[in-house]
Formats: C-alpha cells, sequence, structure tokens
C-alpha cells in the first residue's frame, strides 16, 4: 500500500486555504474535515507502521532546491510516528473546539489553524536538516497570527517577546544547520546536503559538533520551554486563545523534544555525550522550578503552563539519560503530556465560564456540586497529569527514570521529588476549582452534549492508552535505540545496572529450563537463549499475555512471586518494565 | 595630404549593436519620452508617457533576456555583456516597470513635467546597466554619474514640499562626496597598475607584486568608501533615512531597490575581478563595515515610527548581509549575492507598493499607525505588506528565508562564519521592528478614539455625513495594489520554488571568474 505522506502534511493546509474563499460558517467545517482526514490518514499509518523494520518507512525524497543541497525528504519512523498521531489528534479536537465559538473574521482563523497543522506535521515528518529547520520557524508564524488577532489582553507585547524568543533559538539553530550541513560536507568533498542520513554517515569534529549542539539546545530549549529560557512564557499563556494554547503547550513543545532526538543525538554524538550532565541538570531544574512555580500560582492557566515546564523537563532527563529505556519513555511521555494537555485546556475554558471568566483559581471553587460529570471527566486528567499509577504517564515517567537510573541514579533520585510534586500542584488545581467553598461569581453548571463530544473521547483516550501504552512502546523500540547508540558508545556502558545481572542468573534459576528469558545485563536486552546474543526484541513479536510477566524486587534485584508488593512487572519480551496489570504495586519506585 | 589623413584615421571600435541593445532601448525610450513630454494634449502627458515608459523598460528587459547566454565585452572591453549584467538588468527593469507603475497617478511626474519625471527615471536606469556591465574604471564612473544624477532630480520632484527638496539637496551633495571619493580612489587603482581596463589591473596586481604598494591600497580603501556611499553602507549610511523619507514614494521605492542592486554589483565585479589579487586586504575589511552595518542598520530601525524611514535603515541593513556575498569572493557568494539581491528587490517593492497605496488613501499613510486595522479592512493591501516584512525578517518560505540560507552557507563555506552569525544576530534584532508592522495590521481592535489621527495632520478627504472615516478612505489605485499583490506572490512563490532562480544566478555567478 503506497500512503504518500505528502498528501497528509499538505491536506490541513489545502482546506484551510479552501475555507478561506469561503463564506459564513464553512471555513470552520471545512477545517473540521481537514483535520479529521489528516487524523484519519495518521491512524491509518500507526495501523499500517511495520514495527520489525528498520529505518525510515513511506520515504518520500525529491531534490527541493539543489543549489543549496536541500531535499524535500519526509519519512515516518518509530520516533515520530506517535508524535505525528498526538498533532493530528489534538488538532482535530482544538478544531472542533474552535468551532464551538464565534470567532470574527473565522476565515483567517481556520486558514492560519490549517497552515499550523501543516507546518508542525512538516517538522515531525522533515527527513532534511534544512526542511526541519524551515517547518520548525514556519510553525511559530500561524501562532503568531493567531495571538496577535484573537488573543488576550497585552497582546502584542506578550507575543512580540514570544516570536523574539522563538525566533532567537531557531535563527542560531538555522546558521548552526548550515554550518552543519557545509561542515559534513567539507570532510567528503561531495557538494553540500543536508540530507539527515548523509550527515550523520560523514560525521562533525568533536569541536564544531560542540557549538552546533549548543545552538540547536538553545532552539530546543526556548521551544519547550525549559529554565532558563521561559521567560516568555508567563506573557505568552495568558495572551494566547485556549484553543491555540492548547495546541501550543500540547503538540509544539513536543516537536522541540522530538529535535533532540531526531537531531542532536544522532548527529552530534560526542556533543551529546559532553552535555548530558549539563542538559540533565537543566532538565532537573526545569522539573523543580515548574513544579515550584506551579503550586504557587493562582491563575489555572499559568499552573499548566509552569506544569508543562516540569512535564517537558522530565521529557529531557529522558532524552538524555542517552540510554534506550530512557528515550521510549521521553516519547511516550511526549504523547501523554500532549494528551493531557488538550482536555486541561479545555476543563480550564468550561472552569472559566462557570467563574464568571476569570480564570484565577480563587474565583473558583465548588463548581463539582452542581457538575458531577465535569468533575469526574476533570479527575481523571488530573490523575494522569499527576503520572497516577494505572495511566501512561506513570509508565512513561517510570521509565525516564528507570533510564537515567541507569546512567546518573543521583539525579535520578533528585528528579523523583518532581513526580511528588506533580501530585501536589495538580491535586491543587483539582481541589480549588472544584470543591472547597462555592466562589462568589461561580455559576456551575455541567457539561453540555457539544462540550462532551470533544472531552470525553479524548479523556477515553487517556484511559486507553494507559491500559495499553504497550502500542507505542513497540513501535518506537526500534528507532529510539538507534538514535541514542552513538552517544552511548561514546559514554560506555551505564553504570548504575540496576541488578539486572543478578535478576538475569536468578531468573534462569527458578523458570523452567529452556523457557528461561535472560537479559543482557549492558542492554538490558533479553538474550536469546539458543544464540547467545541479544535478541531482537521487536522480532519476537506481539506483546506478551499478562501471565508471562516476570516480577522483580527492585531493592535486591531478585525474582519474587507475581503479587509480591513492591515488585516491578518486567516484561521478558523486551526486558523492560511494564504495568503490571494484575496489582498496581509497582508505585513502590517513586520514593 | 591624403596619406597624412590615412594615417591619422583613428579605427573606431567594433560595436556589438546586439549587445547593446537592453542600453538602447533604455537611452532611445528616455528620448522619445522626453520629446513626448512636451505635447500639450493632458492624455498624452499623463497616460502616453509613462506608458512608452513602461515599454521602453519592457523592450530592454525583453532585449535582456534574448540576450542571455552571450558572455562577450563591449566596446573593446569598456563593458562586458555578461549573464551578471542582464541578470542584474533584469531587476532594474522589474524595479523600473514597478516605478513606472507606482507613479502612474502618483502626485510626483504632476509636479515636475510627466516627461522629465519618466525621461531622468529611464536614464538613470540605462546608467545602472552601465555600471554593472563597466569592466573598466572610466565607464565605471560613468555609469555611476548617470544613475546618480538623475536620481538627484528626481528626489526633488515633488517640487511643492520642502522635504523632498530637502532631500534632492541632500542627496545631491552626499552622493557627490561619494563619487569623488570613488573617483579618487580609481585614480590611485589607475597610478598603481597603470590600466583602466579590470582585467589588466587584476593581471598587473598578480604579476607586478604591487599588492602591498601604498598606492594601491589606498586606492581600494577610498573605493570601498565611495562604493559604500552608493550602497548605504554604514558608516556612511547618514543620507539614507533623510533622503528616503524625503523623496517621493515611488522614487524612494526605484532608490532602495535599483540604486543598491546596481552598487553591490558592481562592488562584485571591482573586488571579484579587478581587485581579487588583494582579497586579503579587502576581505577583513569589507566583512566588519558589514558587520556595523547589520548592526547600525537594523538598530536604526527600532524605533522608527515612519514606514518609509524604518525601511531605509532596513535597506542599510540589508545591504550588510549582501556584503557577506561580496566577501567570500567565491562562486557561492556570488550566486547568494545576486539570489538575495532579486529577493530583496521583489520584498520591498512590496512594501514600498503597499506604502504609496496607502499614502493615496490618507495623507499619514506613511505613518505606522495608518495600518492599524488594514488586516480585517483592506487584505489586498495587508497582505503584500505581511509577506514583504517576514521575507525581509527571514521566515521561512519566504524569497528572504531562502535568500539568508544562502548568504549564511556561502560565509560558513568561505571561512567567514562568523559573518553568517553576524546576518543572524541582525536578523534577530529586525525582528523588533519587522514584526511591529505586521502587528500592527493584523491587530483585530480599531484604534482606540484619542489616537485615532494624531492631531495636527490635515484630515483626508472631506467626510460626508454619518460616513466612516475608514470607510471614505479614497481607493488606492489599481496598478498600484497590482504592483503589491505581483510582488507579495513573488515573495511566496521564490520562497517555495527558488531553483529557477538559482540556475540563474548559477549562471550569473559563473561568468565572473577568477574568484577564490
Amino acid at each position: 500500500m503506497t500512503l504518500h505522506l505528502s498528501i497528509m502534511l499538505w491536506l490541513p493546509a489545502a482546506f484551510a486555504l479552501l475555507g478561506a474563499l469561503l463564506p459564513g460558517k464553512l471555513p470552520g467545517r471545512i477545517a473540521i474535515l481537514g483535520s479529521l482526514l489528516t487524523l484519519a490518514y495518521a491512524v491509518v499509518y500507526v495501523v499500517d507502521f511495520d514495527t520489525g523494520k528498520d529505518g525510515l518507512q513511506y520515504l518520500t525524497d525529491e531534490a527541493w532546491i539543489e543549489a543549496l543541497g536541500i531535499n524535500y525528504k519526509l519519512g515516518i519512523d518509530g520516533l515520530n510516528l506517535f508524535l505525528i498521531l498526538l498533532t493530528a489528534l489534538l488538532w482535530f479536537g482544538a478544531t472542533l473546539w474552535a468551532n464551538l465559538k464565534e470567532w470574527e473574521h473565522a476565515r483567517t482563523f481556520f486558514l492560519w489553524l490549517g497552515i499550523g497543522e501543516t507546518a508542525v506535521l512538516g517538522a515531525l515528518l522533515a527527513q532534511d536538516l534544512a526542511l526541519f529547520v524551515v517547518f520548525f520557524d514556519l510553525m511559530l508564524v500561524p501562532f503568531f497570527f493567531i495571538t496577535v488577532g484573537w488573543g488576550g489582553k497585552d497582546r502584542v507585547p506578550a507575543v512580540t517577546k514570544l516570536v523574539i524568543y522563538t525566533l532567537v533559538g531557531s535563527l542560531l539553530m538555522l546558521t548552526a544547520a548550515v554550518a552543519t550541513g557545509v561542515l559534513a560536507a567539507e570532510g567528503t568533498g561531495n557538494p553540500v546536503d543536508f540530507d539527515l542520513s548523509v550527515i550523520q554517515a560523514s560525521g562533525l569534529s568533536e569541536g564544531s559538533q560542540k557549538w552546533i549542539f549548543l545552538f540547536f539546545a538553545a532552539a530546543f530549549l526556548v521551544k519547550m520551554p525549559a529554565v532558563p529560557l521561559h521567560g516568555w512564557l508567563p506573557d505568552g499563556y495568558s495572551a494566547m486563545p485556549l484553543p491555540a494554547l492548547a495546541l501550543f503547550s500540547g503538540v509544539l513543545s513536543k516537536v522541540a523534544a522530538y529535535g533532540f532526538l531526531r537531531i542532536s543525538l544522532p548527529l552530534f554524538p560526542d556533543a551529546a555525550a559532553d552535555f548530558q550532565e549539563l542538559m540533565l541538570i537543566l532538565a532537573l531544574v526545569s522539573i523543580l522550578y515548574g513544579s515550584v512555580m506551579a503550586f504557587s500560582q493562582t491563575n489555572a492557566r499559568l499552573i499548566l503552563g509552569y506544569s508543562s515546564i516540569a512535564q517537558l523537563g522530565f521529557i529531557t532527563l529522558g532524552i538524555f539519560a542517552i540510554e534506550g529505556t530512557g528515550a521510549q519513555g521521553a516519547i511516550l511521555q511526549s504523547v501523554n503530556h500532549g494528551l493531557v494537555t488538550l482536555p486541561a485546556m479545555f476543563i480550564l475554558a468550561l472552569l472559566a465560564a462557570r467563574a464568571g471568566g476569570s480564570e484565577d483559581i480563587r474565583d473558583m471553587g465548588g463548581i463539582a456540586f452542581k457538575a458531577p460529570v465535569l468533575a469526574v471527566f476533570f479527575v481523571i486528567t488530573t490523575f494522569a497529569l499527576l503520572a497516577m499509577p494505572g495511566s501512561s504517564n506513570f509508565v512513561g515517567e517510570f521509565l525516564i527514570l528507570l533510564g537515567v537510573f541507569k546512567t546518573q541514579m543521583a539525579i535520578a533520585i533528585i528528579a523523583s521529588i518532581g513526580v511528588v510534586l506533580a501530585s501536589v500542584y495538580a491535586l491543587r488545581l483539582f481541589i480549588r476549582a472544584m470543591h472547597n467553598r462555592v466562589g462568589a461569581d461561580v455559576d456551575s453548571r455541567d457539561l453540555s452534549l457539544a462540550d462532551g463530544v470533544i472531552l470525553v473521547p479524548v479523556v477515553l483516550l487517556i484511559i486507553a492508552f494507559g491500559l495499553y501504552p504497550q502500542l507505542a512502546l513497540e513501535r518506537g523500540e526500534k528507532a529510539t535505540a538507534a538514535v541514542v547508540a552513538p552517544a552511548r558508545a561514546i559514554l560506555g556502558e551505564p553504570t548504575g545496572n540496576y541488578g539486572l545481572a543478578e535478576e538475569e542468573a536468578e531468573a534462569a534459576a527458578e523458570e523452567p529450563a529452556g523457557a528461561a528469558p535472560q537479559i543482557d545485563p549492558t542492554t538490558g536486552q533479553p538474550i536469546d537463549p539458543a544464540t547467545g546474543q541479544t535478541a531482537d526484541p521487536s522480532a519476537q513479536g506481539a506483546p506478551p499475555a499478562g501471565g508471562e510477566l516476570i516480577y522483580v524486587d527492585p531493592t535486591s534485584g531478585q525474582q519474587v512471586a507475581p503479587g509480591t508488593p513492591g515488585a516491578i512487572a518486567i516484561d521478558p519480551a523486551t526486558g523492560q518494565p511494564v504495568e503490571d496489570p494484575a496489582a498496581g504495586a509497582v508505585n513502590e519506585v517513586t520514593p | 595630404m591624403t596619406t597624412l589623413l590615412a594615417q591619422a584615421k583613428i579605427e573606431g571600435p567594433e560595436i556589438d549593436w546586439a549587445g547593446l541593445s537592453p542600453l538602447i532601448a533604455l537611452i532611445g525610450g528616455s528620448v522619445i519620452v522626453l520629446l513626448l513630454g512636451l505635447f500639450r494634449a493632458r492624455p498624452v502627458r499623463e497616460h502616453l508617457v509613462p506608458f512608452v515608459a513602461l515599454a521602453a523598460i519592457g523592450a530592454a528587459l525583453g532585449l535582456t533576456i534574448w540576450q542571455w547566454g552571450e558572455n562577450v565585452d563591449l566596446i573593446r572591453g569598456a563593458m562586458r555583456l555578461d549573464d551578471l549584467t542582464l541578470a542584474l538588468t533584469g531587476l532594474f527593469c522589474a524595479a523600473g516597470i514597478a516605478t513606472v507603475l507606482l507613479s502612474w497617478r502618483h502626485i510626483a511626474p504632476r509636479e515636475s513635467a510627466h516627461g522629465e519625471f519618466y525621461s531622468l527615471l529611464l536614464a538613470s536606469l540605462a546608467g545602472m546597466v552601465v555600471l554593472v556591465g563597466a569592466t573598466d574604471l572610466i565607464t565605471l564612473f560613468l555609469g555611476l554619474e548617470l544613475l546618480s544624477i538623475p536620481l538627484y532630480v528626481l528626489c526633488a520632484t515633488e517640487m511643492r514640499r520642502e522635504g523632498a527638496l530637502e532631500s534632492g539637496l541632500k542627496y545631491l551633495i552626499i552622493g557627490s562626496v561619494g563619487s569623488a571619493t570613488l573617483l579618487f580612489g580609481t585614480a590611485f587603482i589607475y597610478g598603481a597598475a597603470g590600466s583602466t581596463n579590470f582585467a589588466e589591473i587584476a593581471a598587473a596586481i598578480a604579476d607586478e607584486g604591487i599588492s602591498d604598494s601604498a598606492l594601491l591600497l589606498t586606492g581600494v580603501g577610498l573605493a570601498v568608501i565611495g562604493l559604500a556611499f552608493k550602497a548605504s553602507v554604514a558608516p556612511f549610511h547618514q543620507w539614507t533615512p533623510d533622503v528616503y523619507e524625503g523623496a517621493p514614494t515611488p522614487v524612494t521605492a526605484f532608490m532602495a531597490v535599483a540604486t543598491k542592486v546596481a552598487a553591490i554589483g558592481i562592488t562584485l565585479r571591482l573586488f571579484d575581478v579587478a581587485l581579487i589579487g588583494v582579497s586579503d586586504v579587502w576581505q577583513p575589511a569589507i566583512a566588519i563595515l558589514a558587520a556595523i552595518t547589520i548592526i547600525v542598520g537594523n538598530v536604526g530601525a527600532l524605533g522608527q515610527s515612519s514606514l518609509k524611514r524604518m525601511l531605509a535603515y532596513s535597506g542599510v541593513a540589508q545591504a550588510g548581509y549582501l556584503l557577506a556575498g561580496v566577501v567570500v569572493a567565491s562562486q557561492a557568494g556570488v550566486e547568494a549575492a545576486v539570489f538575495y539581491l532579486a529577493a530583496y528587490t521583489v520584498m520591498n517593492l512590496a512594501a514600498f507598493a503597499v506604502i504609496v497605496a496607502r499614502q493615496a488613501q490618507r495623507p499619514d499613510g506613511d505613518d505606522i499607525g495608518a495600518l492599524r486595522g488594514l488586516g480585517t479592512e483592506r487584505p489586498l493591501l495587508a497582505w503584500p505588506l505581511t509577506l514583504a516584512m517576514l521575507g525581509l525578517a527571514g521566515f521561512p518560505l519566504t524569497a528572504g528565508f531562502i535568500g539568508k540560507f544562502a548568504l549564511i552557507q556561502a560565509s560558513v563555506e568561505g571561512d567567514y562564519t562568523w559573518l553568517g552569525v553576524m546576518i543572524v544576530i541582525g536578523s534577530m534584532i529586525s525582528l523588533g521592528y519587522y514584526l511591529k508592522v505586521v502587528a500592527t495590521m493584523w491587530m483585530t481592535s480599531s484604534p482606540e478614539p484619542g489616537e485615532a489621527k494624531p492631531a495636527g495632520i490635515a484630515p483626508g478627504p472631506p467626510v460626508m455625513a454619518g460616513g466612516s472615516p475608514e470607510a471614505d478612505d479614497a481607493r488606492a489605485p489599481w496598478e498600484v495594489v497590482l504592483v503589491g499583490g505581483v510582488f507579495g506572490l513573488l515573495i511566496l512563490a521564490i520562497g517555495v520554488y527558488p531553483q529557477p532562480l538559482f540556475d540563474l544566478a548559477q549562471d550569473a555567478a559563473a561568468s565572473l571568474s577568477g574568484l577564490l
């Protein structure tokens, strides 16, 4: 089956342009149709994706600007597959949401919304460094116009600040990208080519890698945002209209995290290894600062804003564990956080509508009494946000922390405080808004049907994804292992090995002979008993049935009986910890 | 006697009429237009004259396309018709056509006289073609003066406005200083190299080892300064904002675009052909000038409320970016510079067209406040200006982004990475003013009462009872809107599909031999 990525890429923009030519309410409806078709396309890709295959799939590769060596090269692999699905899904949700509201000059609004989706998809799909830069910068333009045209008060200074922050990063990235292409070509004598695989093949000297890595990091960290490059966040978040903000916070920030995985780690492995600790510390500071700010704010938008700094901190932490588990966790957590952001922002809009238009949690309170259904959905979203065991966020954070444990144990221990802090700010938001004394201007009512149409499916998706995160993990595994491999090779094998060596012996002793999955202590991958080689996990196919999990005591590394309190379930096929379907006992890991 | 005469007979240079044809079209057009302007009938003066001017420029453009790929010397090596000359001539013609359309119903030709206005415009265009084709110091100076003198007059064509006269006088004085400096410089170069021909100068520098002669280096220094005046490169740019603001807007557009293209064009040829042997002297000097220009231009533009002044400073900054293409003295550098010149032309013409249209609608049309709400009220004007601003700022999918990309790539390849970083830093600063314009246009709220119109400015067209001032705005002439629209679309088109333009730029760069 041939599925042209270009169709999915340009579909939203094409529908938006079509809508811009139509009168009345039609542009909004056309935009819904466009984003729905894109979503359908994305779902087809997820279903059709070949987990067993290495490298890129559905490749499109054309020369775009021959004079500069820029290619129009698109492709999907395990890194971007689920982020594309997330983008399509959130955009569909946000477009529906935007249709509930009357917008002045709706045509232009939906035009920008559609162009935004194309830009984000382009950045995710691009397999050429220059093309990535083009789409990465282009992402900002629609949000600039949406905020300028339809934002809140003080929007022009706020959005100018946002744009200058992000474009300063982006322009540094542009220089770095050009330098990468030129320097990579210099060694080989070939003409300059920005194709990522070409650059990776020719490589850069360690000295050039360092400054180039920092320039890229600046662009990505601003977009996320991470401390100390988050200065635009309070103003930017306050000024942006909510449906756009849900996308900005839910999707665009993930593109930055994705940039680290797609560009920085594989292309600049020496620099990534050198700056690993710096990046981990930045991530750690972001987690702690974001969490602390989130529970000291009263504006609900800013609570969500700072919480996303903390969440993105976790994602960065996972990426710079430079280790397969951590990177997988980072991708999973990117999807999770995106999935939570849309309903959270949507609920925020509903709360503000019930609290006399105020987004301050001091003006809310007691909303749950007359809105039990809303409260239920809110509580699910809150639990997902704070990574309650049973949610996919929990799995994501767990994998991230596990990855960091293997490499930098001290940082992992401090970072786990962030998990606790998350529950503080998430629950505070929920309790202050929904319970407590009824606020003065609060006029509570339950979900309307139209609100439910948007909220219910997304929340159901959060639950579904929590039950079966394996869907994303499986498809991402090969790609994440490949991107961290060069930098990992430079760093050497992870040190804090989490007792997996003993576990291996124990597992061999306890299980009946022949069926015992052995785990390679260095990679965490199972060893094929027949060959003694590390087996290709994805070659083993389907996820295990629930009963085949191994239970390990995290303190001793000994295998224990299923259901033992504090035990961690390990999937023998992948060697990765999974959620225990039988008992929610895995939460022992968080201190 | 007869034998004496026969001996004294000087053989005239062979003239390649086909090669000179674009120039002849322009000069011929200039004469015809001047004569046509003598007719008394108003339709002849007001419509036939600009139409003939348009036809002359169109003919020159057609002949340029016809001559593409002919790389020949003209008039015994005084000029060279190569793809660089032709590519830049194409840009001059585009700027000329746009200027004629912008001036068609503008007040400036009406106040001076239609014949003279368009005749001067065509003469100036001819000067530009001579300048960028010059391969001899004498031709260079002739071209420069033929370019400049008509422009001094054009600046002052709105004769009843003090600003215009001031602008013309300022430009005359500063421009003359620039020309004199350049002339002085060329004299020194001649003194050192013993020839005025570019190829012979290059050969002299290579063979005779005069690359460290004080005479030559003084000449090079003075030539850099003289050309810096013309290209408004800091610190020789101070005249630019005042002259741009005062001159009639179509003339400003012409100056901003065509003069800059001509000045950068001859800089490319002079330094990359004649003076390539002393590149290690002028490369760092021009690189530093470029860096200063980028910073001064961008910082200067930040506080401007007049769009023309802002574009003047932005033009200074853009000249700095363009110099990066000169500095590296490589094929890639020339290619990037030519590409960026084309992008610059397109972006600025779109922007100036909108200002002309806005000035036709309201007297304070040059002020940034006049753009408030333009996005929703007049999208046909707002879009080209938006694209122009985003393009100049270097947003992706615009011509400006690709151009900057090419310039940065050329800088990095030429071991001037720091200059590439300067371009980027300049672009960052530039966001501050370009985005302000865009934000003003697309803010949805209407102007707050009290700040709607600055006091003291005469109201626009008479306001009918019951009508809102917005609704009574005079309509912008359609040809002006057309210019804005066409060039606005081109910004996008070049940004999405730049390869054809790169092919042209590549040909143009290939016509300069002996690059590093």
